[in-house]
């Protein structure tokens, strides 16, 4: 090539970017160590009783302690937030995909699905557990699904329309049918802003899987533990639930992102160049 | 000038956009055109004076509101349908998720040539643009020269007879700009394809085309024609030819009698 | 004559644009219309075929009785009769109360929140490392479940001595903050750098460059963000009042028309309608105060 027209490439060593990314993580590292170092001394230096703030040493044997009550306890709300966020996914990208086809109708839906979507829907959550049985996990399953359904359902519906003007003219200049420029240049167009919507949704799912357990649910999930113990104020068993709620919800979205980078490495790359 | 039948033939096409509205816009009006077989003819004039709107016609992208546009004798749909065209924009166009080598076999695949077809072919074109060895790479990874020159190998793939080019060198800089002009010439020269050239770059008009289309605004109209007649194969020596630049003062000068001759026609609608 | 014309094209292009304006009102009233049937008919359905579905011997999914899915009629009525038996005040009274409660919790939870969001995005446009130290836990932050921290944090509250709904309030700002953050931040990112060199070049201080040029360009951004911000500060008002003993607000109604739910399905029904609303028309005025302060072009996801 010319010397004078340059190009762009992946950077040379893996081993490189790995470093890079180390470096970049050490802030975050530091200040959690720093953190919880300046939480310890607090507690102890201004003599903080237990119920008001437990000291991360104590949070720490007690998540020792109710390990086997805990985790089981977050593998089965951890079912209901998955089965909730596949059920919602696949119905909002169904029916994006299915409104998209008709733009009529796709703009008739919008309006609505914003309104919904600026609801509170876990008000819902009573109604569910009416409908289902409070032990039943799909009264829950049922309230992630809504909650996760209207945002990829509306990023999902923005993303298919929201192509290049130009990219559609060259396919129409190829005298493609609606199916090809869906299949070619729509759903690819889409995947980004999927993506960002199961990312948000991937944490909703766990928090609103814990808090519709709130209004009830069987003694094993995680949310009625977790109520349970915060309104007899033992807060270090409380937090050690919390610890692993946060672990699932951050679990659950690298999981997605992972996926994202699997179905999109275009993007990934071209997003990283940009920063 | 020539015998042959025309490969593209406009016949009094006007296009009104947003009739019946306050914003009514006439954006060509009366244009007759015919475009010969391995012509290379530019649309020039001031902007708004419907160049790029007249190529849509032609490529069936928008449909005019009277008049007609023929295609190797058939309706320009017809003509779009069969896969007569190939389209490069100002900017490439390429899709972010393809890396070159797929970009190049979209049409491809879109008009269903097998798998072994469009690699042959998405070579062969990477090979005439000089890029095969950025088959593998994602659009960002090259220069806006670079990207250029996939979008001409994409609209190339699949030979259709006539090319159509908006503003394709618009957004490069001047060098590349005028690299991508001889290697533009090279390629038209090995392939015989007709080509509508649309640019608001005097020079640019003058050393690519045979013939130069100039246009004035408001309505949009074809003001004059100016045949070319500078010696091919050009090169970098073209533009320093002094017939070179009688024709770019032609250009000009038509140009502005066409801006001037608006004034007559000013709050006519 | 020509005048005539020209009022009559203006009328019909009026006309036209009205038309525009209300065909997402239309379609909007056709769904709420076809979900109102669509309820209806599902009730009517399981009466006729004793709750199974058709031809076949499945039970629907969802009981069709007037416990699990009261008629809309029943729920609009209950509206306007006492919510207890002997209460003075109509059910429409207490929601309207209730929502007007959780509003005020909403409202402050939104302002302070937004602030801290803004914050947050000017502290990590400036400073690399408190981006890298800090982002991964404003992010994680958003994994924590509420009802947790919530007594938590009303306890601490109390010692302040400040009201409970106070301490609600801080639980809806913690869930409104997030939003801001990123979008100030990427908004604050958004200018051209030669947009950037350009204050430079007249030698502008960070100061300048901050609030004559990042944050007019990061308004669109944070406004989108209030709307999703707007909805969360309602999510965390109704969800902080669960475990936090207030007496009034929608999250209690909710409490309290659950547990009272088969002496009166209608009441929980109408409380989630009054949740919906206050969720939509505290977004509604977020859109209405971006259609003031933004132009038309520069706003974003429309």
């Amino acid at each position: 090539m010319t010397a004078t027209e340059t190009t762009f490439n992946f950077p040379h060593s893996i081993l490189s970017a790995h470093r890079q990314r180390f470096r970049r993580l050490l802030p975050a590292i530091g200040l959690l160590l720093l953190g919880l170092l300046a939480w310890e001394a607090v507690v102890i230096i201004f003599r903080i009783e237990g119920f008001l703030l437990p000291k991360p040493s104590v949070i720490g044997a007690t998540f020792q302690d109710q390990f086997l009550v805990v985790l089981p306890a977050g593998l089965f709300t951890m079912r209901e937030a998955v089965g909730g966020f596949a059920i919602g996914s696949v119905l909002g990208i169904g029916i994006a995909l299915a409104t998209a086809r008709w733009t009529l109708i796709s703009e008739g839906v919008m309006p609505f699905a914003i309104a919904v979507n600026s609801t509170p829907i876990i008000a819902l959550a009573p109604i569910m557990n009416n409908w289902f049985g409070i032990t039943n996990p799909f009264s829950k399953m049922s309230i992630v699904a809504l909650i996760v359904f209207f945002p990829i359902m509306i990023n999902t519906v923005r993303g298919l329309r929201q192509v290049d003007p130009d990219a559609l003219e060259l396919l129409r200049s190829y005298a493609t049918n609606e199916r090809t420029v869906l299949l070619k240049l729509r759903i690819p167009n889409a995947l980004p802003y999927l993506f960002s919507a199961l990312k948000i949704g991937s944490t909703l799912s766990v928090i609103g899987a814990i808090v519709s357990e709130y209004f009830g649910g069987t003694r094993e999930a995680l949310g009625v533990y977790i109520s349970q113990q915060a309104a007899l104020f033992h807060f270090a068993e409380a937090w050690s639930a919390i610890m692993v709620a946060c672990f699932m919800g951050i679990t659950f979205y690298l999981l997605v992102l992972i996926v994202e980078r699997l179905v999109m490495p275009w993007h990934f790359a071209l997003r990283a160049a940009e920063e | 000038m020539n015998e042959n039948n025309p490969v593209v033939s406009i016949q009094g096409a006007t296009k009104v956009f947003n009739e019946g509205g306050t914003d009514r816009v006439q954006a060509v009006k009366d244009v007759e055109l015919e475009v010969y077989p391995g012509e290379f003819v530019t649309l020039i004039g001031p902007s708004g004076c419907g160049k790029s709107t007249l190529l849509r016609l032609i490529g069936d992208l928008i449909t005019p509101t009277s008049g007609g546009v023929k295609v190797n004798g058939k309706h320009s749909k017809q003509a779009r349908i069969d896969r007569d065209y190939g389209m490069v924009f100002q900017d490439a166009t390429l899709y972010d998720w393809r890396t070159v080598n797929k970009n190049v076999q979209l049409p491809l695949e879109v008009m269903g040539y097998s798998h072994d077809d469009r690699e042959k072919r998405a070579a062969k074109m990477l090979r005439l643009v000089q890029l095969e060895e950025f088959a593998n790479h994602y659009p960002w990874q090259l220069s806006g020269g670079m990207q250029q020159r996939v979008a001409i190998a994409r609209a190339l793939a699949f030979e259709p007879a006539i090319l159509l080019m908006d503003e394709p060198f618009g957004a490069l800089d001047e060098m590349t700009r005028e690299r991508m002009q001889l290697e533009l010439l090279n390629i038209w020269g090995q392939t015989s394809t007709t080509v509508i050239f649309v640019t608001h770059s005097i020079p640019e008009a003058v050393f690519l085309s045979s013939r130069v289309v100039v246009m004035s605004a408001r309505p949009g109209r074809i003001h004059a024609i100016i045949d070319i007649d500078l010696p091919r194969p050009r090169g970098f020596e073209t533009r320093e030819d002094p017939r070179f630049f009688e024709r770019l003062t032609e250009v000009r000068e038509c140009l502005r009698a066409g801006e001037s001759g608006k004034s007559h026609v000013e709050g006519y609608k | 004559m020509s005048n005539m014309l020209q009022s009559n094209q203006n009328a019909m292009a009026s006309g036209q644009m009205i038309v525009r304006r209300l065909r997402p009102v239309f379609a909007f009233l056709t769904i709420v219309i076809v979900l109102i049937a669509v309820w209806e008919g599902y009730k009517a359905l399981g009466a006729a075929t004793g709750n199974k579905v058709p031809f076949t011997g499945f039970e629907l999914p969802i009981r069709s009785d007037d416990t699990s899915m009261p008629h809309v009629w029943d729920i609009f009525q209950a509206l306007f009769r006492p919510a207890r038996r002997g209460g003075e005040d109509v059910l429409l009274i207490i929601l309207t109360k209730s929502a007007l409660f959780t509003w005020r919790e909403a409202a402050l939870g939104f302002v302070v929140g937004s602030v801290i969001g803004f914050a947050l995005g000017v502290a990590f446009v400036h400073s690399t490392l408190l981006e890298q130290g800090f982002m991964p836990y404003v992010v994680a932050s958003q994994t924590v479940p509420l009802l947790a921290i919530a007594p938590m944090i009303v306890i601490w509250g109390s010692r302040l001595n400040w009201p409970t709904w106070g301490s609600v309030s801080i639980i809806s700002a913690y869930l409104t903050f997030f939003p801001v953050t990123i979008n100030t931040l990427r908004g604050l990112r958004s200018p051209d750098p030669t947009a950037v060199e350009l204050m430079r070049s007249y030698a502008a201080t960070k100061w300048e460059v901050l609030w004559k040029l990042r944050v007019p360009a990061a308004l669109p951004y944070i406004v989108t963000a209030l709307k999703v911000s707007a909805t969360a500060s309602v999510i965390g008002a109704i969800v902080g009042e669960l475990p936090s003993g207030v007496a009034e607000g929608l999250g209690r109604a909710l409490l309290t028309f659950m547990y009272y739910y088969v002496s009166g399905p209608e009441k929980l029904f109408a409380s989630i309608l009054f949740a919906a609303l206050l969720g939509i028309l505290f977004v509604s005025l977020i859109v209405q105060i971006e259609r003031r302060v933004i132009p038309a072009t520069r706003r974003l996801d429309e």
